[in-house]
This record gives structure tokens, C-alpha cells and sequence, in this order.
């Protein structure tokens, strides 16, 4: 399937999804409330079929938080590109994928160390590869840490 | 050995030891020709130097011709550890246990710029620990990232050297003369407990 089919199968289950244009894979932004039931769609769908997640990474974008979502079908081995957004940077929450995607556990538990993005219904949300009492999420553009040297 | 007294590393094997009665340097001279031939690595490898070690473990550039033979699983039978790699913060306590349940005497060769200094990990890292010293003491420092298989074997040859350094009356020469190092409590590894520091 092109990316121009694809875009539009989406927007029949999902009109509100935001398309970005002149990427390798189809990328779209969709508000986070939506997310949940959108991805519960994407695996759902018989002519979609995306079932695999084979990457989850945090973004920092000073006034957001975002996170990115690759997605992959191994029958029609198609791509998508899921984006969604937080601008709370106190308490940023964004639901979990873990029931529909089951490795996305370990990505979300690392997102979470990292970026400090909480996601809600996440069955084990512990750090994964930092110190137990590590203070502070590195990723974020405005982390300090007295153990850094800088240059 | 002082700085001043070093001259080139063939001389280090001519080295006066101090002290001690013809018997005991003659005892001396067999232990430290056996142990020095018979450095037991062990299988500890925290990221990409590791694989040039286990490339100089292998047949082509052999270990195992300078008596560095195999390499033990278990802390408790290697005398000497090759730190190979990466050591970050979350790694630390687990090499400090490592070297603690190895058996005296026991070495420590920091292979890499990562085990000397951090290395390309030095600045902007929130992780990485800056240099395995700050962990364990350390006897043999081999720079390069990663030291080419023949800095490796120049590394272990010059520890052997120095095990031939020692006696029965300073067991360590290598230790005992090694400067302390200033350690600040609250920042030592030494005294990282699993869990709490
Ligand atoms: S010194 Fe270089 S090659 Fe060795 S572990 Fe560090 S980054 Fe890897």
C-alpha cells in the first residue's frame, strides 16, 4: 500500500489525525486523549493490521513533551509514524499501549526514566536502566546534574 | 616504581629488588616467574573493548602465548581483571563486588579510554563513571579506543613485569607504591552499597 492509500484509510477511522508531509514513513499527530482508542483501531483494523510497535521514543520540545510511535505490520508491511503530545511538563501522563502492544512496556518504562513521561495503566512502570535513586530525567533539555562535566 | 628510576621497560625486569636474603629472593624469583605466566583473566566485558579483547583472546593475536591463558567465569578463581569497556554509575557497585570476590592477588588492568578516564564519555555524560579508578585501583592503564589487540598484549606484558616486581616481604610493590588517591566519602564507590549511596 502507498503512503497515499494509507492516509486515506486513516482519516476514515480517524479524521482528526494530522498529517505531516514530505517524511520517509507516514506520520501523523493525534491529541493524546484519542490515542488509546486510535492505536486500539490501528491493530484492530483488518485492512491496517499494524502489529508490531517497534519503537517508542520521547521527545523534548522545550514547551511539550512528545512522544513517537513507529508502527509496523508484518502482512502488509506498512509503516506509520504516531505522534502525540503533552504540554504539561509538571506532570506530563499519556496513556499506555501496553495491553495492545505488549513490548511497549519496556520502551514506556524507558521513555519514563528518561523524559519523566508517566503513562497511565502501565502495569510495571519502574525505571529500566538508571540507578534506583537517580535523581531527574536526563533527556530533558533543562536537566542538571552536579555530576556532569560540561563543555 | 618511582617516575625518576623508569628507563625503559626491558630494565624494569633488572629492577633491584629491595631487600631480602638469597633464599627468599630465589623462592621470590619461582613464584613471581609462575604467577606472572599464569594471569587468569576474567570474562568481564561492559561494552565495545570488550570485543577487541575477546579479538586477542582469539587465535589470531593469542593471549594465551603470554600466559594470559583462559578466561574464568567465576571472580573467585581470575587474577586479574581486564576492565573492557564502559563503566557506568549503575555498574559500579557491581564491579567493586566483582574485584572484592576476587581472591589476592589480584590485578586490575583498565583497557580503553572509557576505563581510564571515561573517555568519550568524560563530558555531558549523566552516567558514565569517569574512569575505573575512582572504583578500583588500578595497575595497568592501556589508552586507545579501543587499544588495538597488540596494546592489549603490550598491557599484560608490562603487568607481568610488574609481578615480577614483587617479594615475599612487599608483596605489592606495585600497590604499595601506587600514590592514594584523596576520597571524598560521600562520592567513593567504596562505600556504595547496593541500593543506597
Ligand atoms: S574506549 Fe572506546 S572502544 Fe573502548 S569501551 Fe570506550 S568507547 Fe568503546
Amino acid at each position: 500500500m502507498t503512503n497515499d492509500q494509507l492516509k486515506e484509510k486513516i482519516t476514515a477511522i480517524e479524521p482528526e489525525a494530522v498529517f505531516s508531509e514530505n517524511k520517509q514513513y507516514l506520520t501523523l499527530s493525534i491529541p493524546k486523549e484519542k490515542l488509546f482508542a486510535f492505536a486500539e483501531k490501528l491493530k484492530g483494523s483488518e485492512a491496517l493490521k499494524f502489529d508490531f510497535l517497534f519503537n517508542i521514543t520521547g521527545v523534548d520540545r522545550q514547551k511539550s513533551l512528545e512522544v513517537v510511535y513507529h508502527l509496523d505490520s508484518s502482512v502488509y508491511r506498512h509503516v506509520l509514524v504516531v505522534k502525540t503530545e503533552t504540554t504539561d511538563r509538571e506532570n506530563p501522563r499519556i496513556d499506555s499501549v501496553c495491553s495492545i502492544w505488549h513490548t511497549a512496556e519496556f520502551h514506556e518504562r524507558e521513555v519514563f526514566e528518561l523524559f519523566g513521561i508517566k503513562f497511565n495503566n502501565h502495569p510495571d512502570l519502574r525505571r529500566l536502566l538508571l540507578e534506583d535513586d537517580h535523581v531527574g530525567y536526563p533527556f530533558r533539555k533543562d536537566y542538571v546534574d552536579d555530576n556532569i562535566v560540561q563543555r | 616504581m618511582k617516575f625518576d628510576e623508569f628507563r625503559d621497560n626491558d630494565s624494569l625486569e633488572l629492577f633491584k629488588k629491595p631487600g631480602g636474603n638469597i633464599l627468599l629472593t630465589t623462592i621470590d624469583d619461582i613464584i613471581d616467574w609462575g604467577r606472572s605466566n599464569s594471569i587468569w583473566p576474567l570474562t568481564f566485558a561492559t561494552s565495545c573493548c570488550g570485543i577487541e579483547m575477546m579479538a586477542t583472546g582469539a587465535s589470531r593475536h593469542d593471549f594465551a602465548r603470554f600466559g594470559i591463558e583462559v578466561y574464568r567465569a567465576s571472580p573467585r578463581q581470575a587474577d586479574v581483571i581486564v576492565v573492557a569497556g564502559t563503566i557506568v554509575r549503575k555498574m559500579a557497585p557491581v564491579l567493586k563486588r566483582l574485584y572484592d570476590q576476587m581472591s589476592e592477588p589480584k590485578y586490575v588492568i583498565a583497557m580503553g579510554a572509557c576505563a581510564v578516564s571515561g573517555g568519550p564519555f568524560y563530558y555531558n555524560s549523566y552516567s558514565v563513571v569517569r574512569g575505573v579508578e575512582e572504583v578500583i585501583p588500578v595497575d595497568v592503564y592501556i589508552p586507545g579506543c579501543p587499544p588495538r589487540p597488540e596494546a592489549l598484549l603490550y598491557g599484560v606484558m608490562q603487568l607481568q613485569r610488574k609481578i615480577k616486581l614483587e617479594t615475599m616481604s612487599d608483596p605489592r610493590t606495585a600497590d604499595t607504591q601506587r600514590p592514594k588517591k584523596e576520597i571524598d566519602p560521600e562520592t567513593d564507590f567504596n562505600n556504595y552499597q547496593f541500593g543506597i549511596r
